[in-house]
């Protein structure tokens, strides 16, 4: 009986520090969050515990707040929308290349993964700046005298982000089409289908939970970014995570600082759970297959 | 013709993808005293002068103990954790995974004030372990993803075998289990790795003050422009973090094909 049950706890062994890590400091944590926002800033980087609702009624009142989470659902969408649209191409490329050398192809695709972010980020400032490689072409060329001002706006914040989550999106939509039957669109051109309609009635829906699940991780990582609006945009293009960097670590105000990453996890995980209603969510973790 | 087009296509959004990489890699080897174009003419003094830069220097060793020891922690927990999930059957194994994953989801900002609340809560300073401990819980999933995925395709048969002609389990672990772990220990640790070198948006939440990893002191130096010498570290870190997993996964390639 004892063996039985040694047996029986021996995957609860192997699980307990994997389970004890995230417990202690992810769940925690988030619930140290929720705490602290019903406590009262008093100066910098001074609080006293309370139950009050000031911070919580100022993020509902205060318009400043409203205009970034606007800001933040705006550009998360267009993001996630373009990374869509330049993304899905490629994936049906890759899919369906008979290329020999396709291993190829996906491994240019993991590649970005491993070439740093910040890298990649600043990088555009050498494409799109004032001596950035267009303009340097452009001036070269003659066509225009003064340098084109491309950059530190919404729109370099905009590639900045889709060219670092773009390969989520191609990812995730190349494995679901891999996933599709390789008979079913021959068999809908034999009954007649125009090869477009072959795509828009079969592949195109196949595909779906890939494309879901690429777009799932392009807004939640978007939404939560901070970093690339620092480096590529100007002093307005400020997203709902440079708020919480702000008050945490500028103006050192931490009751604030946790209502507002509070928000921003209830707001995302709003969006997860939606999605997971929709799709489940095993798609999420194919990708890394 | 439409093949054609979606060819073409494919090939531009490769194009956006790796140009803008190709140019910083491009840079790091002009000699002009600005980071951007026109070039100049090929010069490795950048590379000198990184040498020689001992905030550079120190970043560095910052984040590769970093990494190194966030690959250790995270590895260690995501294999132990991965063997239970695919080796056992137990109740609750569906809502375990998706506990274990769910930090993914969790925006960096939101964990790394969660954690820093949670220091400040126990009134302890930022320090290195911070750090250490952070990185770990952000690499821990992806871990645990990717070493599933590994070993689902490791058949029980050859610990059944040992355990049969007399091993006992924890002799069976370490001759015939570890071994044949050896691939996805090998691809965990090298992600964590990755991970943690490459990690700045909770990092800047974390540091301890005057602590800089390499993405950190990136960021610091960033003012407008690119510095030449930015560049020219921007090379350094590239060929470590694809140089590296590119040359093990070239050299796994090449003694498997060897035993056959």
């Amino acid at each position: 009986m004892s063996a039985l049950r040694s047996k029986a706890m021996r995957p609860w062994w192997l699980l307990s520090p994997a389970l004890v890590t995230i417990t202690l400091l992810v769940v925690v944590p988030m619930s140290l969050i929720l705490i602290y926002s019903f406590y009262i800033n008093i100066d910098l980087g001074v609080d006293r515990p309370a139950f009050s609702f000031e911070n919580w009624s100022e993020l509902f009142t205060d318009s400043y707040y409203h205009v970034a989470i606007w800001k933040t659902f705006r550009l998360s969408v267009i993001v996630t929308v373009l990374a869509a649209l330049l993304g899905y191409i490629p994936a049906y490329f890759i899919a369906n290349t008979t290329y020999k050398h396709k291993w190829l192809l996906l491994l240019l695709l993991i590649l970005p993964f491993w070439v740093s972010f910040i890298i990649r980020t600043l990088s555009w400032i050498h494409i799109m700046g004032n001596q950035g490689a267009i303009n340097g072409m452009l001036l070269w060329l003659g066509v225009i005298d003064e340098p084109l001002q491309m950059m530190f706006n919404e729109f370099a914040v905009i590639v900045g982000f889709i060219h670092v989550f773009l390969p989520y999106m191609i990812l995730n939509v190349y494995v679901s089409l891999e996933g599709v039957d390789r008979n079913l669109v021959p068999a809908a051109r034999t009954l007649g289908c125009s090869p477009w309609q072959a795509f828009r009635e079969v592949t195109l829906p196949l595909s779906l939970p890939g494309l879901a699940a690429g777009s799932l991780l392009v807004f939640v990582l978007t939404a939560g970014s901070y970093v690339t609006p620092l480096i590529l945009g100007g002093p307005n293009d400020f997203l709902y995570g440079n708020l919480i960097y702000d008050a945490i670590l500028s103006e050192l105000n931490w009751p604030m600082g946790a209502t507002l990453s509070f928000t921003l996890l209830v707001l995302l995980g709003l969006v997860v759970v939606l999605y997971s209603r929709i799709m489940g969510m095993n798609q999420l973790y194919k990708a890394f297959g | 013709m439409g093949w054609n087009l979606i060819r073409l296509y494919a090939v531009a959004v490769y194009i956006f993808m790796f140009a803008p990489v190709a140019v910083v890699l491009l840079l790091a080897f002009n000699s002009s005293q600005f980071g951007g174009f026109p070039i100049e003419g090929f010069s490795l003094q950048w590379f000198e002068k990184l040498y020689e830069n001992e905030a550079i220097v120190r970043a560095f060793k910052t984040s590769f103990v970093l990494g190194i020891g966030t690959a250790i922690l995270a590895t260690t927990i995501g294999i132990l954790a991965s063997l239970a999930l695919v080796r056992y059957r137990f109740p609750g194994k569906a809502w375990i995974t998706t506990f274990l994953i769910s930090p993914v989801l969790v925006p960096e900002t939101v964990l790394a004030v969660g954690l820093l609340l949670f220091l400040r809560w126990l009134s302890m300073p930022r320090s290195f372990a911070l750090l250490l401990i952070g990185h770990t819980i952000i690499a821990l999933p992806f871990v645990v993803l990717v070493v599933q995925a590994r070993l689902v395709g490791i058949r029980k048969d050859y610990e059944e075998a040992a355990l049969s002609l007399g091993a006992n389990p924890l002799q069976t672990f370490f001759q015939i289990t570890l071994p044949l772990l050896m691939p996805a220990v090998f691809a965990g640790a090298l992600f964590a790795f990755t991970i943690s070198f490459d990690n700045i948006t909770a990092t800047i939440f974390w540091r301890p003050a005057g602590s800089e990893t390499v993405p950190t002191q990136i960021f610091g130096m960033l003012r407008n422009s690119v510095s030449p010498e930015i560049n020219a570290l921007g090379f350094v870190m590239i060929v470590i973090t694809v140089g590296v997993p590119l040359m093990a996964g070239g050299l796994a390639r090449y003694f498997t094909r060897k035993k056959r």
